[in-house]
């Protein structure tokens, strides 16, 4: 990897932020999953496996797995957030391998929420424009 | 087959018990009757943490949210909102003194609530992943600051925005960068972080390194274009393995990206930094401490002055702030001293991130504009108490810090308001109590914590901890007598003023502070011999109702040292010679049949 200049940098930014907002147009899921010390002291590196285990199974090929940090909510950790086209972004709580394979199964073939699962994000992201 | 909408009924233990379960089936039959099963989808989802206004029902993709729903609403929600696409205006959620209703969540003041600059990115982006951090703005702060802005310039902004340490005392940051900057002559400056993390229940900045380690990197490259600097230390304890290693893959990245290293974002300003681990200590914190440490010697502090800005590692210039002050810091350059000014108190702008734990609903990490009250984080942000038990007190500022009880909940926190209390901000953790815990017995925890933590360096830390405890201890085994009591004051004045260090000098707070705000507590266990929250092991005796007792055997089961006798259905009793009243046989008894004196 090149050393970057300050053009270079702003040019990424602005290719990386399209890429970061660019939700609904191709075909693509991603499953963003929270893994600072205390989701992977809840199970998060558990429910990550089972979710590769089931994209693996299913045949989707347009699947991202991503790690985040503590998105806060830790009395309901493992969290997990989904992103797909014709689906609000959901975040989900509580998430354990068999939850996982739910929400492959339910939220992202079906299209159905897994009910008593799904946790709403509190908090607005202020840094605006992001 | 996929649904159109999707109607989210808040299944949280505050909406529950609120006619949340009959709501959700009204809303099942509604949506059958008009049959569109098929399209719409009745979701039930975890605490929105907004129970002072639940039930609550928010419908997707119109995020319109509903508050006070009663089962009966559940018809008129699903025939107008979902099947006519128009609103229920009258329960859309209107903020108070807002004529106008509110269908969208992220214009409501309660959310505001919750602000989010230092934890921006946390649960996110990809911590590991630089280019998310650089979509999100990131290093672009680093980049004005070495093409537009003067070292001077830099200091400005940060006074202009007024941030204040965040380590827990509250020191003006810019004043240390000036500090530093001013010393001329030197062929060397180090910035450090202070990553040292140490209060028990306390865990934001690891959750900051861990999900957003590039922010510490760059305002780290900030502070040391500032004062001149080229060379940065991280100091990390080591039992924070996850977040040493994102650092370190952080690192690398922003030296294959020429962010750190020589020559950076070509200019000629260079700094590049290095991870210092710590064995844990917690006085290592202690910043004069932490470079006795970092510097390979024995981590004890020296007295100040010199201060380390002016003469601290290896006697050069050094300025050490907390991860959480250094998070800020990017964000103040991107958006302006005076935007930042704006947020918080008068006083003390900015935000403030809490690890709420204790016997609190929601624990979490959460932050909050400076002068938020403590009741809106406890009952609003953390969803009241667990079980519906009754609040006795918050713990804050760690071992240094002290208890706000009841008649202070609705005080604006900030770090003056917090010292007036007695308490103070300290690092950010923040324990809820409930009429369950013993006060005496919690002090002793943290009085147990700075004893086994001192360093030794100074008799009044080193002595004065152990006496306090002692006492404390005599207070919680019933032997003490009134004129212990007078004694903390006179053992704590001399601690105060005589420590070399922090930690010594605010070893004593949390022990005036419930000498101060829990008296009576106090006195009963000294009078009375009587712990009124049960707590205490000498003052706290179970014996069994022969009345109430089933003689289900499940509390002579659970017994660790099996004192507890009895026939199956016969009234169990307990050996009180051999009772080690862990309390166990309390906790499983179906019949309330254990009685606790």
């Amino acid at each position: 990897m090149a050393k970057l200049n300050l053009d270079d940098l702003k040019k990424m930014r602005d290719e990386k932020r399209r890429e970061m907002n660019r939700r609904d147009t191709d075909k693509s899921i991603e499953i963003i999953i929270g893994m600072g010390t205390c989701g992977i002291a809840a199970g998060a590196k558990e429910a990550f496996d089972a979710f590769v285990t089931a994209i693996d199974a299913s045949n989707l090929d347009d699947v991202m797995i991503k790690q985040t940090g503590c998105m806060g909510f830790c009395a309901n950790e493992p969290t997990v957030e989904v992103r797909m086209p014709e689906m609000p972004d959901t975040i989900y709580n509580n998430v354990d391998a068999t939850i996982a394979e739910r929400i492959v199964k339910e939220h992202i073939l079906e299209q159905k929420m897994v009910s008593e699962y799904v946790f709403d994000k509190p908090s607005v992201d202020i840094v605006d424009g992001q | 087959m996929a649904y159109k909408s999707f109607i989210l009924v808040c299944a949280g233990t505050g909406c529950h018990s609120n006619m949340g379960e009959e709501i959700y089936n009204e809303l099942v039959k509604a949506v059958e009757a008009h049959n569109i099963s098929q399209d719409v989808q009745v979701v039930k989802t975890g605490c929105f943490g907004f129970c002072e206004q639940g039930p609550i029902v928010k419908i997707l993709p119109e995020e319109a949210f509903y508050v006070k729903v009663t089962p009966d609403d559940a018809p008129e929600l699903v025939a107008e909102h979902v099947v006519k696409g128009r609103q229920v205006d009258r329960l859309l959620y209107k903020e108070p003194g807002m004529e106008k209703a509110s269908n969208k969540i992220d214009d409501m003041g309660f959310y505001q609530k919750q602000f989010r600059i230092v934890l921006r990115n946390c649960g996110f982006i990809n911590p590991e992943d630089i280019d998310e951090y650089i979509g999100r703005n990131g290093y672009q702060s680093l980049g004005k600051v070495l093409t537009e802005l003067s070292p001077d310039d830099v200091i400005e902004e940060l006074k202009k925005s007024g941030l204040r340490g965040r380590g827990g005392a509250g020191f003006p940051s810019w004043m240390k960068l000036s500090f530093s900057k001013g010393v001329t002559g030197v062929d060397q400056k180090y910035v450090v972080c202070n990553a040292d993390e140490g209060d028990p229940g306390a865990y934001m900045d690891r959750s900051t390194l861990e999900g957003d380690p590039h922010s510490i990197i760059e305002a780290m490259a900030i502070n040391a274009y500032t004062i001149g600097a080229d060379k940065g230390f991280i100091y990390i304890r080591a039992e924070y393995p996850l977040a040493i290693e994102r650092l370190e893959v952080a690192m690398k990245q922003a030296r294959d990206y020429g962010l750190l290293g020589d020559n950076i974002l070509g200019t000629d300003f260079s700094f590049d930094i290095e991870i210092r681990l710590g064995a844990g200590a917690f006085v290592c914190g202690e910043e004069t401490a932490l470079i006795s440490s970092i510097e390979g010697k024995r981590g004890v502090p020296t007295p100040r002055p010199p201060f380390p800005p002016v003469k601290g590692l290896w006697g050069k210039p050094t300025c050490v702030n907390n991860v959480e002050t250094l998070a800020n810091i990017p964000v103040i350059i991107e958006k302006g001293g005076d935007w930042f000014k704006k947020i918080g108190t008068e006083k003390t702008s900015g935000t403030k991130v809490f690890a709420l734990t204790g016997k609190v609903n929601n624990s979490g990490l959460i932050e909050v504009p400076m002068g938020t009250t403590l009741r809106e984080i406890i009952f609003d942000i953390g969803g009241g108490i667990k079980d519906g038990k009754k609040f006795k007190a918050a713990q804050t500022g760690g071992p240094s810090g002290g208890v706000i009880t009841e008649e202070h909940l609705d005080t604006p926190i900030d770090f003056d308001n917090l010292v007036a209390l007695g308490s103070m901000m300290g690092s950010g953790g923040l324990i809820v109590m409930d009429e369950d815990d013993c006060i005496v017995d919690v002090t002793k925890f943290y009085l147990d914590f700075s004893v086994d933590e001192s360093c030794g360096k100074c008799s009044p830390c080193r002595i004065g901890g152990r006496k306090l405890y002692d006492i404390l201890d005599k207070i919680s085994k019933g032997s003490a007598t009134a004129e212990d009591v007078d004694k903390i004051d006179a053992i704590a004045e001399a601690m105060k003023k005589a420590s070399l260090c922090g930690l010594g000098q605010t070893t004593p707070n949390p022990v005036l502070s419930i000498l101060h705000y829990f008296r009576d507590e106090l006195f009963s266990h000294i009078n009375e011999k009587v712990c009124p929250a049960g707590k205490c092991k000498d003052l706290v005796s179970f014996s069994i109702d022969a009345e109430k007792c089933i003689g289900c055997t499940l509390c002579a089961r659970k017994c660790p040292v099996n004192c507890i006798s009895g026939a199956k259905r016969q009234a169990h009793e307990i050996d009180q010679s051999q009772c080690v009243k862990c309390g166990e046989c309390f906790t499983v008894c179906k019949f309330d049949a254990v009685v606790k004196a």
